[in-house]
């Protein structure tokens, strides 16, 4: 029992992790919370069921439509919830617009590729147990992100100046930092690395549209966990988040899994509203 | 060269065309029309319309958390869900004895409020889609739990939806059951709206922190606002569960969210008429447009985005003319100092504020350190300084935002504690601010009346149902506003939007506000800023007449001029500490403050 929890719970936690750090990518680029994150998810799974089971495409070649198709769906998003909102963004109207946006794709999703959840294909036979292909490929995914994404942000220029904006984006501007184009990379790769959360996971979670709303909420918990826009925050809070709901699902049942998923989620809001590695509010005077 | 000579009987604010609308006609009509409904004898019409009422009784609690209040409750599904099964359940016989739907509706209610606490409670200490997403994941666990409670819910099968007896049995009699109960939570949160609850909750939503400084207890508020909301949420679960008559978890999906929220954008956030025109619409249209079932909810997704990027100001904001017509060019500030005694008259004298060895640091900057400094009643004490010398923390110190790490704060015999900024306003402690903060979308006079919130004497109850106490509130607080208004010269913009007005006219529209408070002590943070000369001269002499008349205040400001004009005490900054004080003549030919700061 203990291993099923432990390589379930790290397989579901890593998918988490990924979502949270698709919050976390695009948050840092616009200071917007997007509900594409779980969108993207959800959509990876799909379309990763779509490209290598019904049209029967090599498995790279299925990974790297879904990736691309991950990227679009992010440079749409930028440009049509997002841009639009910011000059405002007092007003918190990003809630909505990409809450909107992300319910179009699901009910798409919905109405032509139906309510039912559809399998995933085996990608590679390798491993059984808890060692299946289904439990280490999303953590592997999420290694890979992770690790490219800290190479990315501490090693290259352009790099160095994504995490500018994210700090400082008036003075990244007047520094001279294309801060539009530099936004739109981030989207594209946020919209990535949801794709890849839910194509890692699809064997796990199956292609199916309710995943949108599920992933949207346990992504978003390792964000709060960890911080705002922390992505090594939301690595350790999806993992911890991923054995904690397996743990509850084994020792009281489903529902009150999510049950106590939710109180702890809230708690420990309440408690430290900035999450367990980030830094307080700023001033309102 | 006084063109709008001002008069105390100035006519009221509340006229012109969207208000009367909103204040009658409209209203009367959907009544009527609503009455009349049965006579067409169409059952298929009732059910629909019997819909919207039990839509609209969510929604009107709803908008006063959304609309008014601008937090973004987007799961408020689950409270409909909740209402729904207690009352279901409660009837059912299955689990405890069946009871009357009546007392069950009732019970609905009190669980609604109750879980509507549970809700927003994130909603104070949370930022704004943190709050949004606490809302979707207590939808999402609702739901769940329907599902798989089937002891109790009957699972996916379901369970039957409650059937209201005699007066009130199925087709019209419960149909003017729901009715009523809508016709009801309309007037209800209309007079919360235009009491002022509901301009501390527009305030809360645009101007937090000018609320505060007004002594709107955001907690308290947004608390109550979240039992009242959470109840007729409640309410509206029992009836859907009875109109449904069997009900599933398949029934409470996300989309009702999606259509309570547009319901109230359509509308228009800050107005009631609009949501409820909205939720007509909403549940109209897709009876029409039948054939689109399937997609109602991408069409629903497809509208909250359109409304989101092209009119965030909804059907309000198009029908709102007044704010329309041109202002008059060339206006004056026209101050009437010599009104202030009758609008500061005071039971009590005022006492000293004194600060006493402050000390604050942010990280390693020392802002303060070490301040000792006492305003006294009927002086204009200035305080002045380079740009980081402490002199507007000094100023968020007293009036409670920031907590220093030593030293007091007195207020006569009273210590003020730090960390309350709303608990100042009880100690006659008002402030203006360095950009003005203000309600754009509110009239002046209504910005103004703000700053009287701590002086209304009637309860959220009260004021739910216009109980005298209410009226002689709201009749108190647009007189004393329209009287500062006066006193700062800008009567004649007392119906127009805040936000159409000049930046010097803010400046005078937040001193008005402050003056509601009738201050014991006033803090003013470079009210001179961006004005005129003339007007800065009027300022002075407004200033000086407010000191005279008992306040004791503190003025920041680098108009060195008007600081030596008016003050009767001059306190000079510099790195967080005094740096000189004295009479004006003193401070002027101090040879540090003139190397330092005055320049020879």
């Amino acid at each position: 029992m203990l291993e099923s929890i432990v390589s379930y719970g790290l397989a579901v936690g890593a998918v988490y992790a990924l979502i949270g750090i698709t919050y976390n990518v695009m948050f840092s680029a616009s200071r917007a919370f997007s509900f594409t994150a779980g969108m993207l998810g959800m959509l990876g799974g799909v379309l990763g069921a779509l490209f290598i089971d019904r049209l029967e495409l090599p498995v790279i070649l299925g990974l790297l439509l879904v990736l691309a198709s991950g990227a679009v769906l992010g440079i749409v998003t930028e440009f049509v919830a997002v841009r639009p909102v910011l000059k405002s963004i007092e007003q918190h109207l990003y809630v909505l617009s990409t809450l909107a946006f992300s319910l179009l794709f699901a009910q798409f999703t919905a109405i032509e590729w139906g309510t039912d959840a559809a399998p995933f294909p085996r990608l590679i036979p390798i491993g059984e147990g808890i060692f299946d292909q289904k439990f280490w490929l999303p953590m592997l995914a999420c290694a890979v992100t992770v690790i490219g994404l800290e190479l990315l942000y501490r090693r290259t220029l352009i790099g160095r100046a994504f995490l500018a904006i994210a700090e400082d984006s008036y003075a990244a501007r007047a520094l001279g930092l294309p801060e539009q184009r530099l936004r739109i990379a981030s989207f594209a790769i946020a919209g990535m690395i949801g794709a890849l959360a839910g194509f890692s996971g699809g064997e796990m979670l199956l292609a199916y549209f309710g995943n949108q709303a599920i992933l949207n909420f346990y992504g978003f918990v390792p964000v709060a966990l960890g911080g705002m826009g922390n992505n090594r925050g939301a690595l350790v809070g999806g993992l911890l988040l991923g054995l904690f709901q397996q743990a509850a699902n084994f020792l009281v049942g489903g529902i009150f899994a999510s049950v106590a998923v939710f109180t702890v989620f809230i708690i420990v809001l309440l408690l430290r509203p900035e999450g367990f590695a980030g830094a307080s509010g700023a001033r309102r005077v | 060269m006084e063109a709008a000579a001002p008069s105390i009987t100035a006519k009221p604010a509340r006229s012109g065309l969207m208000k009367h609308l909103e204040g009658r006609i409209t209203f009367l009509l959907l009544a009527i029309a609503g009455i009349c409904l049965p006579l067409f004898d169409d059952s298929y019409a009732g059910v629909i319309a019997t819909r919207a009422c039990i839509y609209w009784i969510l929604i009107a609690g709803l908008n006063l958390v959304v609309g008014y209040a601008g937090q973004i409750a987007i799961g408020w599904v689950s409270l409909l869900t909740l209402g729904a099964y207690t009352t279901a359940v409660l009837t059912a016989g299955t689990v405890v004895p069946a009871w009357s739907p009546y007392i069950a509706l009732a019970i609905s209610g009190l669980v609604g409020a109750v879980f509507g606490v549970i809700i927003g409670l994130p909603a104070l200490r949370l930022r704004t889609f943190y709050f949004a997403m606490t809302t979707l994941g207590f939808a999402t666990i609702v739901t769940q739990i329907a599902l798989a409670w089937r002891t109790v819910t009957g699972g996916g099968i379901g369970i039957a939806g409650p059937v209201f007896d005699w007066p009130f049995d199925p087709g019209w009699g419960f149909y003017y059951f729901c009715f009523i109960l809508a016709a009801l939570c309309t007037w209800m949160t209309a007079n919360i709206a235009a009491s002022r609850f509901g301009r501390a909750l527009v305030a809360i939503r645009d101007a937090e922190v000018a609320a505060e400084a007004s002594g709107v207890a955001k907690p308290r508020l947004l608390m109550t606002i979240f039992v009242f909301s959470g109840a007729v949420a409640g309410v509206s679960g029992g009836l859907f569960a009875s109109l449904q008559s069997y009900i599933t978890p398949d029934a409470f999906t996300f989309d009702l969210s999606v259509l309570f929220f547009i319901a109230i954008l359509i509308g228009g956030r800050g107005s009631i008429l609009g949501p409820l025109l909205g939720t007509i619409i909403l549940t109209v249209l897709p009876e029409i447009a039948a054939p689109l079932v399937a997609w109602s909810t991408f069409l629903y997704a497809a509208l909250l985005l359109l409304i989101v990027l092209l009119i965030p100001g909804g059907i309000a904001d198009l029908l709102d003319y007044r704010n329309r017509r041109p202002l008059e060019q060339h206006r004056e500030i026209a101050t009437r100092p010599d009104l202030l005694p009758r609008l500061l008259e005071r039971a009590k004298t005022a006492d000293i504020l004194a600060l006493k060895g402050i000390e604050l640091s942010f990280g390693g900057v020392r802002a303060i350190a070490g301040l000792d400094l006492e305003i006294r009643p009927g002086e204009v004490h200035g305080l002045i300084g380079p740009n980081g010398s402490g002199k507007t923390t000094t100023l968020n110190v007293i009036s409670g935002y920031y907590a220093p790490q030593a030293g007091t704060v007195q207020l006569g015999s009273a210590q003020l504690p730090p960390s309350v900024p709303h608990a100042r306003a009880a100690h006659r402690i008002a402030r203006t601010f360095q950009t003005p903060r203000l309600i754009g979308g509110a009239s002046v006079i209504e910005n103004v009346m703000i700053g009287g919130t701590i002086d209304g004497a009637c309860t959220f109850g009260e004021s739910l149902i216009t109980l005298p106490r209410h009226r002689r509130d709201e009749k108190h607080l647009r007189e004393a506003a329209l009287l500062a208004l006066q006193t700062v010269g800008l009567e004649t913009l007392a119906a127009v939007r805040a936000d159409r007005l000049q930046h010097s006219e803010l400046r005078f529209v937040e001193i008005a506000r402050a003056l509601m408070l009738r201050p014991a002590c006033l803090l003013l943070d470079e009210p001179a800023a961006g004005l005129s000369a003339e007007e800065i001269r009027r300022l002075g002499a407004l200033i000086k007449a407010i000191s005279r008349a008992g306040t004791a205040v503190l003025l920041v400001e680098h108009h060195a001029d008007l600081i030596f004009d008016i003050c009767d005490r001059v306190t000079v900054l510099n790195l967080g500490k005094v740096l000189a004080a004295g009479t004006p003549e003193e401070i002027r030919s101090h040879r540090e403050v003139v190397s330092a700061y005055l320049g020879a």
